[in-house]
């Protein structure tokens, strides 16, 4: 009887997310997958069309330049914030003195509410005004138009998601204390340069916690949405910045087009899936898992 | 040139690369800090001044108290009390229901558990914009559209970002504590109060940071569900300074976002330790 007793308290505790599960992930799952498959305003009830929304979207102009747009953005924002997470993690690992406080500087970053990023950057990439461009100006460099020329826009956004990834810098700080200093000895002491150490030694190491801020990073970045949305509003300049997210929530809010927003939703969660399953393929032959 | 020397040619150019990037880092927070102080003509003048001529910190009553013709009064203080209350509601839920639901499937057995782990997992993959819709549907059908319960009663049905974390942390901690507070009579409730929580602190406080983050931050969440202007928070009536005719007061934009930032920081300062502590012997590596 005892081990009945223990399945209910293990049940009774693991409660809250059962509910959850079921309630704001299941549900909503299953029913925006019906929802996708009929014309719906959230006045009228949902009307049948079937495959109607999937249709349209493959004919959509706009909704192409999105997903042109968002693959834009996380094929550079993903891996070139990896790599600066990665190097200043690598830099904040190493000892000198006043650590806490360099640590304290490159991860306020990640604390400021998008919001807030959004409008001050507004303010920093400002051609005109811009502390950017004024830099650039005194070094003699003639500055793009960050804001308004579409073919920078996007990079704008990019180096924006570089300068927010504490977040994800301060995971690989764990994850190279975890690195021990007997292995890295033993490295040192066969004659391994720096390089070497590092590709043999530091990144198998990190490989596991790579792979996680990868996927988290693809799965956030085909979700991009407040950072445009606050600088550049209506995806301007010429929907160079509208991405996904973006038309899907004009879509549903906007346009009440609930149906065909969730189409979109649908679509979304594929290359979502299939990128995560493709990085967890090629990671087979990197990852390195301890003592697996 | 000596080894020692070379070390400490090394630490030097460490140093410089710190304080050269970290400055690339803060300049733009520096930047908001000292536009937030300008007077007016001073926004936007090229070259930029660092400097303003006078520090008006009554700029930042000015923001408070900020209205203008075009757009009402922005009632900040009802923005900023929205946001405490939301936050304040969502950070007691995530922490009280991701610990219970985290030490389930940490510490307890029950049918089916490693694989419903499995599914939480995967549910990680699926972006928010998919549920958006039916999630929106079934607020309005509960007529919570327009309040602020879709924003924080969500919060108490756990997360699976939070559960992986802390049943990863909960798993590091020996069994033999549970066992042994079992023979001494304690109910799983009591273990689970008495002995595994007060262990697992740092780990708590990752949860309650990262949460604390999301909810102050949270944009897309209050401009779906809030109607009207008294109920918004922080994140979205910051727009509000934001005139779409060019006349953005930015020196007042910049000392109400520098406010909407302060209690973030605050809360890292003192919780800086332990969270780093906690992500260090969490699962998150």
């Amino acid at each position: 009887m005892n081990r009945h007793r223990d399945a209910r308290v293990g049940i009774l505790f693991a409660s809250p997310w059962i509910l959850g599960f079921l309630i704001f992930l299941a549900y909503p799952l299953i029913s925006s997958l019906y929802t996708s498959f009929t014309s719906y305003s959230v006045l009228r009830q949902p009307k049948w069309v079937g495959i109607d929304n999937y249709r349209e979207l493959y004919f959509d102009e706009v909704f192409r330049g999105n997903l042109v747009n968002t693959l834009y953005y996380a094929v550079g924002a993903v891996p070139l914030s990896t790599a600066v997470a990665i190097g200043l993690a690598l830099l904040l690992n190493s000892k000198v003195k006043g650590m806490a406080v360099y640590r304290t500087l490159f991860f306020l970053p990640s604390l400021v509410p998008m919001v807030a990023l959004g409008t001050l950057f507004l303010w920093v990439f400002n051609s005109d005004y811009g502390l950017l461009n004024s830099a650039l100006r005194g070094m003699g460099i003639s500055p793009p138009n960050w804001l308004g020329d579409p073919a920078w826009a996007k990079g704008t956004l990019i180096l924006i998601a570089m300068w927010g990834c504490g977040q994800a810098m301060i995971i690989y700080l764990a994850g190279l204390q975890d690195v021990p200093a007997s292995l890295l000895e033993a490295a040192e002491l066969d004659g391994a340069k720096p390089a070497s150490q590092m590709r043999h030694v530091i990144l198998p190491m990190l490989s596991p916690v790579i792979l996680f801020n990868v996927i988290m990073g693809i799965i956030g970045s085909l979700q991009v949405f407040t950072v445009p949305y606050v600088m550049f509003p209506g995806g301007a300049p010429a929907r160079s910045t509208y991405f996904f997210a973006m038309y899907l929530y004009d879509n549903a809010f906007q346009y009440q087009r609930m149906g065909y927003a969730s189409a979109m939703g649908w679509v979304m969660f594929g290359i979502t899936l299939g990128l995560t399953l493709l990085s967890l393929k090629i990671s087979e032959k990197y990852v390195h898992y301890e003592g697996g | 040139m000596t080894p020692l020397q070379k070390k400490q040619l090394k630490i030097a150019l460490t140093h410089v690369a710190l304080v050269l990037l970290s400055a690339l880092f803060v300049m733009p927070i520096l930047w908001m800090l000292t536009t937030s102080v300008k007077p007016i003509n001073e926004t936007m003048t090229s070259p930029p001044r660092w400097i303003p001529s006078q520090f008006q910190f009554w700029n930042y009553r000015e923001a408070v108290m900020y209205g203008s013709e075009e757009l009402g009064y922005i009632p900040f203080l009802v923005y900023a009390r929205n946001t405490v209350l939301i936050t304040i509601l969502t950070v007691t839920g995530a922490v009280c229901s991701n610990a219970l639901v985290a030490y389930s499937f940490a510490r307890l057995k029950w049918p089916g558990r490693d694989l419903f782990f499995s599914v939480t997992l995967a549910t990680m993959m699926v972006p928010f914009p998919v549920i958006m819709v039916p999630t929106f549907a079934l607020f309005r059908w509960l007529g919570w559209v327009g309040t602020f319960r879709p924003l924080w009663v969500p919060a108490f049905f756990a997360s699976a970002f939070s559960i992986f974390l802390l049943r990863q942390f909960f798993r590091t901690i020996p069994m033999e504590l549970s066992e042994a507070a079992k023979i001494d009579g304690a109910s799983e409730i009591r273990t689970f109060v008495d002995v595994i929580i007060p262990l697992a602190k740092p780990a708590l406080a990752v949860v309650a940071l990262f949460t604390f983050m999301g909810s102050w931050n949270d944009f897309m969440g209050p401009m779906i569900y809030l109607v009207d202007q008294k109920t918004f928070t922080l994140s979205v009536g910051l727009q509000a300074y934001q005139t779409t005719h060019g006349g953005t007061p930015w020196n007042l934009l910049m000392a109400a976002s520098a406010m909407v930032i302060l209690p973030i920081v605050v809360v890292f300062f003192f919780a800086q330790k332990l969270f780093i502590q906690g992500i260090a012997t969490s699962g998150l590596k």
